[in-house]
C-alpha cells in the first residue's frame, strides 16, 4: 500500500488548486513604529487541543480500586492463541498480574472459584450507539445523529451519551467490558466516537476507556441517501463520493493553511529572539474550524477511521477516497459483503466489523452471509463481531459461536481463539486498545468475564463481569440499577 | 380452512447433503434410522421413521424398513419434528426497507383490516423463507401488521411449492395492536383504541342479527364493511382466535377484562409486562407469544421488563410460545431464541414445547409432533437443536426432502 506519495501530491494539489481561495496565513502588518512584538497566537483559543486526551493507555492498567481477586479451577480461553484447562487467573491493581497452572493466589484476594466455567477476555464492541439512543427510546434522549448536515466532524458521541441508559447494564451483563459508542449512520460523517467502559451511573466523562484514540464514524450507502435525498443532497453514491472528496480536500487545505502559519510563526519568534528588526505583529493563525480539525488529524494520521459500509462497491471506493487522501480505515463496519473483496481489505489491513445473523433487511443487507467473518479470518484477515444492537450486544459471544460454526459447517476452517478474537483482541484492534485489553495475558488491563458455560454455548451466561480488576457484575446478585430504573423497573434484578 | 398436500414428482435422493435445488422431490418411501428422537416428551434413542405419501407410515424402534426405501441413517444425529415460527413476517417481507416488497404491512391512514388475509399476497418463492427453512423450521404463522386491526394470519408450511401446497390454514388467528401502538385510532390514547375495537364487536354482534336489514341497507351505520364484520364475528363465535399485541401490564389486563366480557379466545404476543398477570393469565387460559431475547425497557409500555418472562409465565402454567415477532430475515434465529430461554430457566422440553407443539394447539394444527399418520414435517440434526453448534442436516416437509440451498449458500460458494 502506497499512501504517503498520494498524500504528497494531493497537498500539492491542494496548494495549486486553491491558493487563491483560502485565506493566507501572511503576517499582518509591522506595528507602529516603537510598538511590541505581540504574540497574536496567544490570543486564539487552542481549539485543536481542547478534546485532546490527557490520559495515556498505561492508565488503563492501573486502578485503585480494584481489589485483588483471583478465578480458580477455570478453563482459561486467553484469545492469545491458548486455552488453559485447570488454570487460575489473579488479578490485582486493575490488571492481570499471574494466570496459568499452578501459580500462587496472594492470601488477600478474593477467590472464585471457577469449576467448570470458563473465563475470557471482556466483550468489545466495535459498534454501539447505547447511551445516544437509550431506552426507553424519546426524542428527549435521541443523541445519535446529528442529522443537520451530510458532514458534522465536530459533533461528539460522548456528548451525546446518557450514562443512566439501562441498556448499559444488560450490555455489561453480557460480558461487555468496552465498546465504542457511535454516532449513527445518517451523516456521511457523523462524528467522533467515544470508546466507553460499558459501566452504568455517573456522567460520560467518568467511563472514557483512558488513552483510547479518537475514532471518527463516516457513513456511506443507503443510509445517508435516504436521509439527505430530501434534504439537499447528497442523493446518490455519485453525490456522496463527490462530498466525501470534498470534505477531505478542504481539510487537507486546512493542514496546508496551518503547516504554512506555523512555519511562519516560527520565522517570526526567530525573527524577535534575533531582535535585529523593527518589532512586528506575529502572523495570524488560520480561522479554527472544529470539524475540520476532526478531519485534519484524520489526514495526520491521528484518528482511527470507522466507516459504515455494507457493499463492495461501497467499500472499494472509499478505499479509492482513502488512498486519495492519504488516511487509513481502520474498520468497515457492517461490511455484509467484505467477503467479496476480502483481499483487499487484508492488502490494507482494514477490519471488518460485521454480523452472523444480520441479513435482507435492506437492499445493500441482501447478501449478507453467516461465513463473512469466517471467509475474512480465512484470508488472513481481522475479523470482528459487533452489535449495533441494544439486544444483540448482549450475546455477542453467541454471535461469535454461529459465525464459527457456520464457517465450519462450510468447511471453513476458524478455531475456538480466533472467533473469540472476534469479539475480543480484535475489536480492541480497531479501537486502538489492544496493547492494554482484548486478551488474557499477564500485565494486560483485568477486563475478564467469567461464564457459567463455554461461552459458545447458547445455555451459557456471564456470572461474572470484571472492569479493570473490577467486579462489575455478578448475576447471582444481579444487575445494577441505573438512576432511571429506581422505583421504574421490575422489583427483581434478574 | 384446511388443505392437504398433494404429492409431488418423484425422483430418488441420494444421500442427506447433496440434495440440491433441481432434485427435490419426494421419494416414495424414505426411512431415517437408528436416530435420537428428541421432542418436549424428552428423548429417545434407536428410532426409525418411515415417511410415505406425505406423511410419517411408521416410528419407533425397531420399525421395519420397507423395501425400496430411501434410507438415510441416523446414527448419532437428532431427529424432531420441524420448527414452528409463529409470528413471523416469512412470505410478506422480502426486504423490510423496500416498501413495495412488504405485504401485509399497513400504516396508519386505516384501522381496521379484519378481513385481510396474507394468504392473498403470501410469496412462497420468497428467498427469505428458503434462509429461515435451514434453521429447521418447517411452518410459520405469517402476520400481518399494523393499525388497529391488521387481518389474519395463515399457517404456512414453508416447503418447495404453491401457496396452496403450503397453506395449513389461511385464517389462522386475527391480529390487533392496543395499547400506545395501535395505529389509526385514537391519537395515541389506548382507552380510545380500546373504545373503538368495542364499538367493532358491538357493531360486528348488531351485523349478525340483522344481516337482512344490512343489505336492505336499513342497519345503523357500522365501523367497518361486512366483510370485517365477519370476521370479528367468527371470533365473537370462538372460531378465531385474535392475538393482541401489548405490553404494558395495565393494558394487558384490560385486554383479559375485554376477552372475558365478549368471550373471545385471545393470545397475547409482545406482552413485555405478562409475567406480572402470570396467574391471572394462566387462570384465563391466554396463552403468551413472546421473544426471550427481548429484555430492554423500549418503551415506557415495557419498563418492567425481566430477562426470564418465559419461565415465569410457563411455571406459572401459562402456554408460551417462542417467537422472534415479526422478523422475517432473522426467523432462523428461532432455536437460538429457545436456547436462551432455557439459559434462563425454562427446561429444554417446556423450551422446545414452546416452539413446536404449544403454537400447534394454540393455532389448532396438527404439527409440531411426530406421529403415523400426521404429515412429515420433521428435520435431522447433527446435535442439540437449540445448540448453537448443531445445523439441520435434511429437512422433510409433508414428506419431500428440501432443498438446503438458498441465496446466501450460494453466495458463499461463488466467493468461497
Amino acid at each position: 500500500m502506497d499512501m504517503k506519495p498520494a498524500f504528497l501530491s494531493t497537498l500539492l494539489l491542494g496548494l495549486v488548486a486553491c491558493g487563491g481561495h483560502h485565506k493566507e496565513p501572511t503576517a499582518v502588518g509591522k506595528t507602529p513604529a516603537g510598538g511590541t512584538w505581540t504574540d497574536s497566537a496567544s490570543l486564539y483559543p487552542v481549539a485543536r487541543h481542547q478534546e485532546r486526551d490527557v490520559h495515556t493507555l498505561d492508565e488503563a492498567l492501573v486502578n485503585p480500586k480494584a481489589s485483588p481477586v483471583a478465578i480458580t479451577n477455570v478453563t482459561i480461553m486467553t484469545a492469545a492463541g491458548e486455552t488453559i484447562a485447570d488454570g487460575s487467573i489473579v488479578m490485582q491493581g486493575g490488571s492481570i498480574t499471574a494466570l496459568g497452572k499452578n501459580i500462587s493466589i496472594p492470601p488477600s484476594a478474593r477467590v472464585i472459584d471457577g469449576k467448570g466455567r470458563f473465563v475470557t477476555p471482556g466483550i468489545i464492541d466495535t459498534h454501539s450507539h447505547i447511551g445516544v439512543y437509550s431506552s426507553p427510546g424519546t426524542s428527549a434522549t435521541s443523541d445519535g445523529n446529528e442529522a443537520v448536515a451530510p458532514t458534522t466532524p465536530y459533533a461528539r458521541a460522548r456528548y451525546g451519551y446518557w450514562a443512566q441508559d439501562p441498556q448499559i447494564t444488560r450490555a455489561r451483563a453480557g460480558g461487555v467490558t468496552t465498546a465504542l459508542i457511535l454516532p449513527g449512520s445518517a451523516n456521511l460523517i457523523g462524528g467522533r466516537g467515544y470508546t466507553t467502559i460499558m459501566r452504568p451511573g455517573g456522567v460520560a466523562s467518568d467511563h472514557t476507556f483512558p488513552g483510547a484514540p479518537a475514532t471518527l464514524k463516516m457513513a456511506c450507502g443507503e443510509n445517508p441517501k435516504r436521509v439527505y435525498g430530501e434534504k439537499g443532497g447528497p442523493q446518490t453514491r455519485m453525490g456522496l463520493y463527490a462530498a466525501f472528496r470534498a470534505a477531505y480536500q478542504k481539510a487537507a487545505e486546512y493542514n496546508v493553511a496551518q503547516k504554512k502559519y506555523e512555519e511562519a510563526y516560527a520565522t517570526w519568534k526567530d525573527k524577535r529572539s534575533a531582535s535585529s528588526s523593527e518589532a512586528e505583529a506575529a502572523p495570524e493563525p488560520p480561522a479554527r474550524d472544529l470539524g475540520m480539525e476532526t478531519l485534519a488529524a484524520v489526514l495526520r494520521g491521528e484518528i482511527l477511521v470507522q466507516v459504515h459500509c455494507y457493499r463492495a462497491d461501497d467499500i472499494r471506493q472509499l478505499v479509492e477516497v482513502s488512498d486519495e487522501y492519504g488516511f487509513d480505515i481502520r474498520s468497515f463496519h457492517h461490511a455484509i459483503e467484505a467477503y467479496k473483496v476480502r483481499d483487499l481489505l487484508v492488502e490494507h489491513d482494514i477490519s471488518i466489523s460485521t454480523w452472523t445473523e444480520w441479513w435482507g433487511f435492506k437492499m445493500e443487507a441482501m447478501d449478507g452471509i453467516q461465513e463473512n467473518a469466517a471467509l475474512m479470518t480465512d484470508s488472513g484477515g481481522r475479523a470482528i463481531i459487533h452489535s449495533d444492537s441494544p439486544v444483540d450486544i448482549q450475546h455477542l459471544n453467541q454471535e461469535a459461536a454461529k459465525g464459527m460454526y457456520a464457517g465450519r459447517a462450510a468447511g471453513i476452517p476458524v478455531s475456538e481463539d480466533q472467533a473469540l478474537r472476534w469479539i475480543t483482541a480484535n475489536a480492541a484492534w480497531a479501537l486502538g486498545i489492544d496493547s492494554v485489553t482484548g486478551t488474557l495475558e499477564a500485565g494486560k488491563r483485568a477486563d475478564v468475564v467469567l461464564w457459567s458455560g463455554h461461552p459458545f454455548s447458547v445455555y451459557s451466561l456471564a456470572d461474572v463481569v470484571i472492569q479493570g480488576g473490577e467486579v462489575g457484575f455478578e448475576r447471582s446478585k444481579g444487575r445494577t440499577k441505573t438512576d432511571f430504573e429506581l422505583g421504574n423497573s421490575a422489583g427483581a434484578s434478574r | 380452512m384446511k388443505t392437504t398436500l398433494p404429492l409431488l414428482v418423484l425422483a430418488c435422493v441420494v444421500s442427506v447433503s447433496s440434495v440440491t435445488a433441481a432434485q427435490v422431490a419426494a421419494p416414495k418411501t424414505v426411512a431415517i434410522t437408528g436416530a435420537t428422537l428428541r421432542t418436549d416428551k424428552g428423548a429417545q434413542e434407536g428410532i426409525t421413521v418411515v415417511i410415505k405419501n406425505g406423511k410419517i407410515a411408521a416410528l419407533g424402534k425397531g420399525v421395519k424398513v420397507p423395501a425400496g426405501a430411501t434410507i438415510i441413517d441416523g446414527t448419532g444425529k437428532t431427529l424432531t419434528p420441524g420448527l414452528i415460527a409463529a409470528g413471523t413476517g416469512l412470505g410478506l417481507v422480502e426486504i423490510n426497507a423496500v416498501g413495495y416488497t412488504n405485504e401485509g404491512r399497513f400504516g396508519d391512514a386505516k384501522p381496521v383490516h379484519a378481513s385481510f388475509r396474507v394468504t392473498d399476497g403470501y410469496n412462497p418463492n420468497s428467498i427469505v423463507i428458503d434462509v429461515a427453512r435451514n434453521g429447521g423450521i418447517t411452518s410459520t404463522i405469517s402476520t400481518p401488521r399494523g393499525g388497529l386491526i391488521a387481518g389474519q394470519s395463515a399457517w404456512m408450511t414453508m416447503g418447495a411449492g404453491s401457496v396452496e401446497d403450503n397453506t395449513v390454514d389461511d385464517s389462522a388467528a386475527l391480529h390487533v395492536t392496543l395499547g400506545r401502538s395501535a395505529g389509526g385510532v385514537g391519537d395515541g390514547s389506548r382507552g380510545r383504541a380500546l373504545q373503538t375495537l368495542r364499538a367493532l364487536f358491538d357493531d360486528a354482534q348488531h351485523f349478525g342479527k340483522n344481516r337482512s336489514a344490512y343489505d336492505r341497507g336499513q342497519t345503523r351505520p357500522y365501523g367497518a364493511g361486512h366483510l370485517d364484520l365477519e370476521v370479528l364475528l367468527a371470533v365473537l363465535k370462538g372460531d378465531l382466535p385474535m392475538v393482541v399485541n401489548v405490553d404494558r401490564k395495565s393494558d394487558i389486563a384490560a385486554v383479559l377484562k375485554f376477552a372475558k366480557q365478549y368471550r373471545i379466545r385471545v393470545i397475547l404476543t409482545g406482552a413485555t409486562e405478562a409475567w406480572m398477570l402470570a396467574d391471572e393469565i394462566a387462570a384465563a387460559k391466554v396463552p403468551v407469544m413472546l421473544n426471550p431475547k427481548s429484555n430492554l425497557p423500549s418503551s415506557f409500555d415495557q419498563v418492567h421488563v425481566v430477562d426470564d418472562s418465559a419461565t415465569r409465565l410457563a411455571n406459572a402454567g401459562v402456554e408460551v410460545i417462542i417467537s422472534p415477532l415479526g422478523d422475517a430475515s432473522s426467523a432462523r434465529t428461532l432455536r437460538q431464541l429457545a436456547g436462551l430461554a432455557v439459559a434462563h430457566g425454562l427446561t429444554w422440553e417446556q423450551a422446545f414445547a414452546s416452539i413446536t407443539t404449544i403454537p400447534a394447539k394454540v393455532f389448532g394444527a396438527k404439527r409440531g409432533t411426530l406421529k403415523t399418520g400426521e404429515a412429515a414435517d420433521l428435520v435431522l440434526w447433527n446435535g442439540d437443536p437449540l445448540e448453537l453448534s448443531s445445523h439441520a442436516e435434511a429437512i422433510f416437509i409433508g414428506g419431500i426432502q428440501q432443498s438446503m440451498e438458498n441465496h446466501q449458500t450460494l453466495l458463499r460458494k461463488r466467493y468461497r
